[in-house]
């Protein structure tokens, strides 16, 4: 049993745990563009100030939680319907109801987000479809604004959230359903009182496996974003990749595990407080 | 009742048509004879001829299936090891905290673990002078975010387990090693076999860890098509899309049909 726990806690000591404190020594380096690697090591605060006090990296901040925040409760509202319809589906319908949702998760998520791309140009399918239908005569380009990237986000996270709300409707007791409908509660009490309580476990887990992630986004807002919105995801790979900065990409990275260490907390709770109930 | 399951029905289909339409439509787009993906010039199967012709995109496709299939197989030993440990070790040592460390390669930003992970090769190849970024730096990154994958699975698997098929063996003399091998092995060999398919997708399809850690002269599919999109549209990234959702779609249609004729 040693060697059962020890080989995965080494690996991710070394390869997952270990690297964070580098990540911090660097963010507290300066940037050094004529050595490699392009870093000097220090002990400055430097680039946590930039973060925190120039206007352009706040704003991505800002937006990247809005952005979040705002598709989270999108795909929420898409994603409990379709849960709910499913675990109501007869029993021999769900696997196949069930894969529906869960293919386009195993196909490219980098395909998938490639697909809008073609949607929403300014000459794009649905640009035409509104022309030729009369909609708007003159559609402006969605491709490049925010709405296009809400809309990435959704499309690409909502198996992520439509499967944690299946697992708990799922195992809904149908009884009390019919206990409260006897006892002529309408049916919105009932789903008020019962329905929505207890998948509360599943909306977190959904909510949560959307916003973590879409809080430090890069290929949506990379490919179907402009230059005008700014996301920190984004903001990191363009100071690492583009301008060579790798201290204050560094620091990036520390931040947003900070704003995200709470959240990633919650959700360890909830997975493991479900797999507890099972056993 | 009936309302609300009817709205929920709607959505569902809505649901549906939503998550397909963008992929159907890619996929049309691939027979397309025009360069452009937006105006239909035609049925041809030209830009097919093209993308299997083009061989940098093939080197980067071999490439990512070799990965795959190393850091899957990587990510299944040692996922189920982490999935058994934290299923059936009830207290040891550090155990929050290994609880934490499996679980949060899942939902960490991938960014963050991309820039993490190319600190530690740099600081490796410093202190050791290797590993050379490449195929073995982008396989080690891989496994390390597939774990958690496969250790869920199969610790959920784990916690639906009957144990006292486990205890029968013991009780007839089997040591804990032969009981596992015997008993626990194949019961959850489905688990292990569905985490394994899962880090190979996910290590098949990954794009921003592979981008920090590959060095110079590794490209990976999910590379080569990002570079070629950033570009704008291109047909051949449409028939790319069209055998990626044919190839995943007979996966799990063969999954599906293969447990349900277990079952």
């Amino acid at each position: 049993m040693k060697a059962v726990i020890a080989l995965p806690f080494l690996w991710l000591g070394v390869f997952f745990l270990l690297p964070f404190a580098l990540v911090l020594a660097i963010a507290l380096g300066i940037n050094a563009p004529d050595s490699v690697p392009p870093v000097e090591l220090g002990f400055s605060l430097k680039n946590f100030v930039l973060l925190f006090t120039d206007d352009l990296y706040l704003a991505a901040w800002l937006t990247s939680l809005r952005i979040a925040a705002t598709s989270t409760a999108v795909t929420l509202l898409l994603g409990y319907p379709m849960a709910y319809a499913i675990a109501r589906a007869a029993p021999e319908c769900r696997p196949l109801l069930l894969m529906l949702v869960v293919l386009p998760f195993w196909t490219s998520f980098l395909i998938r987000v490639y697909a809008w791309m073609g949607l929403l140009d300014e000459n794009g399918l649905l640009n035409q479809f509104l022309r030729w239908s009369g909609i708007a005569a003159d559609p402006a380009p969605i491709l490049g604004t925010e709405w296009a990237i809400l809309l990435g986000i959704v499309y690409a996270y909502l198996p992520f959230m439509v499967l944690p709300l299946y697992a708990t409707l799922e195992k809904l007791d149908a009884g009390l359903l019919e206990a409260a409908a006897d006892l002529g509660a309408r049916p919105i009490t009932a789903f008020l009182t019962i329905t929505l309580p207890l998948s509360l476990p599943g909306i977190v887990a959904g909510c949560l496996l959307v916003f973590i992630p879409a809080v430090g986004e890069f290929v949506i807002p990379d490919l179907l974003g402009g230059t005008e919105t700014l996301m920190i995801g984004k903001v990191l790979w363009d100071e690492f990749f583009t301008n060579a900065d790798w201290p204050l990409a560094s620091a990036i990275a520390i931040c947003l595990l900070v704003l995200l260490v709470g959240p990633i907390a919650l959700f360890q709770r909830q997975q493991a407080r479900s797999l507890e109930r099972r056993s | 009742m009936i309302g609300r399951a009817r709205f929920a029905f709607t959505m569902l289909g809505f649901g549906y048509a939503f998550l397909y339409l963008p992929l159907v439509l890619v996929m049309f787009y691939s027979f397309n004879e025009s360069r452009l993906v937006t105006v239909w010039g035609g049925f041809s199967t030209k830009w097919w001829s093209t993308l299997f012709a083009n061989e940098a995109m093939l080197s980067a496709a071999w490439l990512s299936l070799r990965i795959a299939a190393v850091s899957a197989t990587l990510a299944a030993i040692i996922g189920l090891a982490a999935g058994y440990a934290l299923a059936r070790a009830r207290a040891f040592p550090g155990r929050s905290l290994f609880g934490s460390l499996v679980i949060a390669p899942m939902v960490m930003p991938e960014v963050v673990m991309g820039i993490s992970m190319l600190l530690l090769f740099v600081g490796a190849e410093r202190l050791f002078g290797g590993p050379d970024r490449g195929f073995l730096t982008i396989t080690l990154a891989h496994v390390t975010f597939s774990i958690s994958f496969v250790a869920i699975v199969v610790q959920a698997r784990l916690a639906d387990f009957d144990r006292s098929l486990e205890e029968a063996a013991m009780d007839l003399g089997a040591t804990p090693w032969v009981t596992f091998l015997t008993v626990t092995l194949p019961l959850i060999a489905p688990a292990v076999g569905s985490g394994w398919l899962l880090a190979f997708t996910l290590s098949l399809d990954d794009l921003i860890l592979t981008q920090f850690v590959a060095g110079a002269q590794s490209q990976t599919l999910p590379m080569r098509v990002y570079s070629s999109v950033r570009l704008g549209v291109d047909p051949q990234i449409n028939v790319l899309a069209t055998v990626v959702v044919m190839v995943a779609a007979c996966a799990l249609i063969l999954s599906g049909w293969l447990t349900r004729r277990k079952a």
